[in-house]
């Protein structure tokens, strides 16, 4: 494991230095204008934009951190033969993908924590107070976070076998894929095909479900979010991840470095 | 005690993408080297020398055959703990400083941090970069990324160092520190085994050498037992010549030069006694006769011929 982590260590000190952490700064701007903004105009839905904003601009600045980092993460050391010198220790395959897994992680863990200070920080400028409800709202961040842990997975995934390119492709078809996966469900209700009841039902499990880690709404609107679903989410998102980490680590493992 | 033992090593790169063909990189490949020896892997571009020793790291997979490192099967990660490796032009983490990567190193191979502070600044002190230790590695050039190439190689203090093209990108001077660092680790009593053009550091250098062209295995042995085979003449050297005595060589051999006072000759074997017994009857003085003995050049000129050697020297 001090393999692991140090790996992972040197994979969160390549997205400092790479200025990945800049996003920040857009961030921070964003909600100070807005809650600015809205602080001005005070028509008792300023709360409700800040907490939906917040919350879609962490998952959409998370999830290109975790997308266009994620997808070069196998693919970068690869083409750049940083793998050579890393393979030639003694260091195995599937310590790399656990560890790189780990690094992406760290950096998302770093930037969303952030990110939440900054997020109360409006919220608090909005309200001028924060209440019991507002603490529903770092189980959504929280929620947030295992979502770009699994987009991280994936994109670690398809870079072990695939260009960045289509890395992206796949990484972003499978996360649109997964928060549509209940519609896809639905499709049969409105066509009738006989074999489609199979193949959405297949697309349903196998896909990652995003939508259930969506509960910006109802945060927003102060509702709690149930234990059950915490722990549900939890399991679903560790199970998911370590099943993909196999696969990626299996791939890797059977691969000639070029 | 044996360091490396390979066994019919073989490797396929496959061709194409529906109609599957597959180029045959190294072919059946037996080698054993012995602990302690400084070893050489020669031969022209495309000869199997790379393939070999990615082979050994467990970066490609073979498509047959195994082998041994240090007395364990190569599929062993652990083993890797007192093996070093140089890959042909490395390429490191460019956000990095050298002194940051060794450290990383370092740390891969589990060592403390007061170990990992010490033998950094060995590495870097041994292989000239203490000036440009914190230097981000991105503005290092091809000279010094193989210089921290060379420190990693050996931040673990290894029983067994591979190095690909150690030389390359170097200038003369680090060629020459490279030498002597081989020539250190070798008297410490380390297994090296390295990959090269350049035919001089062989020379130099290495106690066997096994010769490769497109994946097999041409030569195997010390370099004057594969160059022994080749010796068929013998350079004469003569002081004090009358003009008799060059006439009557000129006619036992056509390898006369006048150089200054001297006469060199080139003498084949078969007329080698003649010669001296010329030399002798006429008076002259003679100063050397040294058997001429072909340079690895020579011998990749007879035995490869010329097509792929113009490749090999462009790069000397």
């Amino acid at each position: 494991m001090q393999r692991v982590a140090v790996i992972a260590l040197n994979t969160f000190r390549e997205a400092v230095r790479d200025r990945v952490l800049y996003n920040l700064i857009v961030f921070a701007l964003l909600l100070m204008g807005t809650a600015v903004l809205f602080g001005q105009i005070s028509i008792q839905i300023e709360e409700l934009i800040v907490v939906n904003l917040g919350l879609t601009a962490m998952t959409f600045f998370g999830l290109a951190i975790a997308i266009f980092i994620g997808i070069g993460l196998v693919y970068k050391e690869m083409d750049k033969r940083t793998l050579y010198v890393l393979f030639a220790k003694p260091v195995r395959r599937s310590e790399f993908i656990l560890a790189k897994f780990c690094g992406l992680g760290l950096t998302l863990f770093v930037n969303i924590a952030l990110m939440t200070v900054g997020f109360y920080g409006a919220l608090y400028y909005v309200k001028r107070s924060l209440a019991g409800p507002d603490t529903y709202l770092l189980v959504a961040i929280y929620f947030v976070f295992l979502e770009l842990l699994l987009v991280t997975a994936l994109a670690l995934l398809f870079s072990s076998f695939s260009s960045p390119v289509l890395s992206a492709a796949f990484t972003l078809g499978l996360f649109i894929g997964g928060s549509l996966a209940d519609d896809i469900r639905e499709l049969t209700r409105f066509v009738e095909i006989p074999w489609l009841g199979l193949v959405t039902n297949a697309v349903y499990y196998l896909v990652p479900n995003f939508r259930n880690f969506n509960v910006i709404s109802s945060v927003a609107h102060g509702q709690p979010v149930p234990a059950a679903l915490v722990w549900l989410n939890t399991a679903y998102a560790a199970l998911y991840i370590g099943l993909v980490l196999a696969a990626s680590a299996l791939i890797l493992q059977n691969r000639n470095l070029k | 005690m044996v360091a490396i033992e390979i066994i019919n090593l073989t490797k396929d790169y496959p061709r194409g993408f529906w109609r599957k063909s597959y180029r045959r990189a190294l072919d059946h490949l037996d080698l054993t080297v012995q602990a302690g020896e400084v070893f050489g892997l020669l031969g022209p571009n495309g000869a199997g020398k790379s393939t070999t020793l990615k082979l050994l790291m467990r970066l490609i997979y073979p498509t047959a055959g195994t082998a041994r490192l240090l007395g364990q099967p190569f599929e062993n990660i652990e083993t890797h703990q007192r093996i070093g490796f140089l890959p042909e032009s490395p390429y490191f983490y460019d956000y990095l400083t050298a002194r940051e990567f060794l450290d990383y190193c370092g740390q891969l191979f589990g060592q403390s941090r007061s170990e990992r502070r010490r033998r950094v600044g060995e590495l870097l002190e041994r292989v000239g970069l203490v000036e440009a230790a914190d230097v981000a590695l991105r503005n290092f050039s091809r000279g010094m990324l193989q210089r921290v190439g060379i420190a990693q190689a050996i931040i673990n203090d290894p029983d067994l160092v591979f190095l690909d093209e150690p030389m390359l990108g170097l200038d003369a001077v680090g060629r020459r520190e490279v030498r002597d660092l081989i020539l250190e680790l070798h008297a410490a009593g380390k297994t090296i085994c390295f990959s090269t053009h350049v035919l001089p550091d062989v020379e130099a250098l290495c106690d066997r050498v096994a010769i490769l062209n497109r994946g097999r295995l041409h030569g195997l042995g010390g370099l004057d037992d594969i160059l022994k085979m080749k010796v068929q003449a013998s350079e004469v050297v003569v002081a004090q010549p009358s003009p008799g005595l060059v006439e009557e060589l000129r006619r036992l051999t056509d390898g006369v030069r006048i150089a200054g006072d001297k006469l060199n000759l080139t003498v084949p074997d078969d007329k080698l006694y003649a010669v001296i017994e010329c030399v002798r009857q006429k008076q002259g003085r003679l100063v050397a006769v040294n058997p001429v003995r072909p340079s690895l050049e020579d011998y990749f000129f007879q035995e490869f011929g010329t097509e792929k050697v113009p490749d090999l020297i462009k790069r000397l």
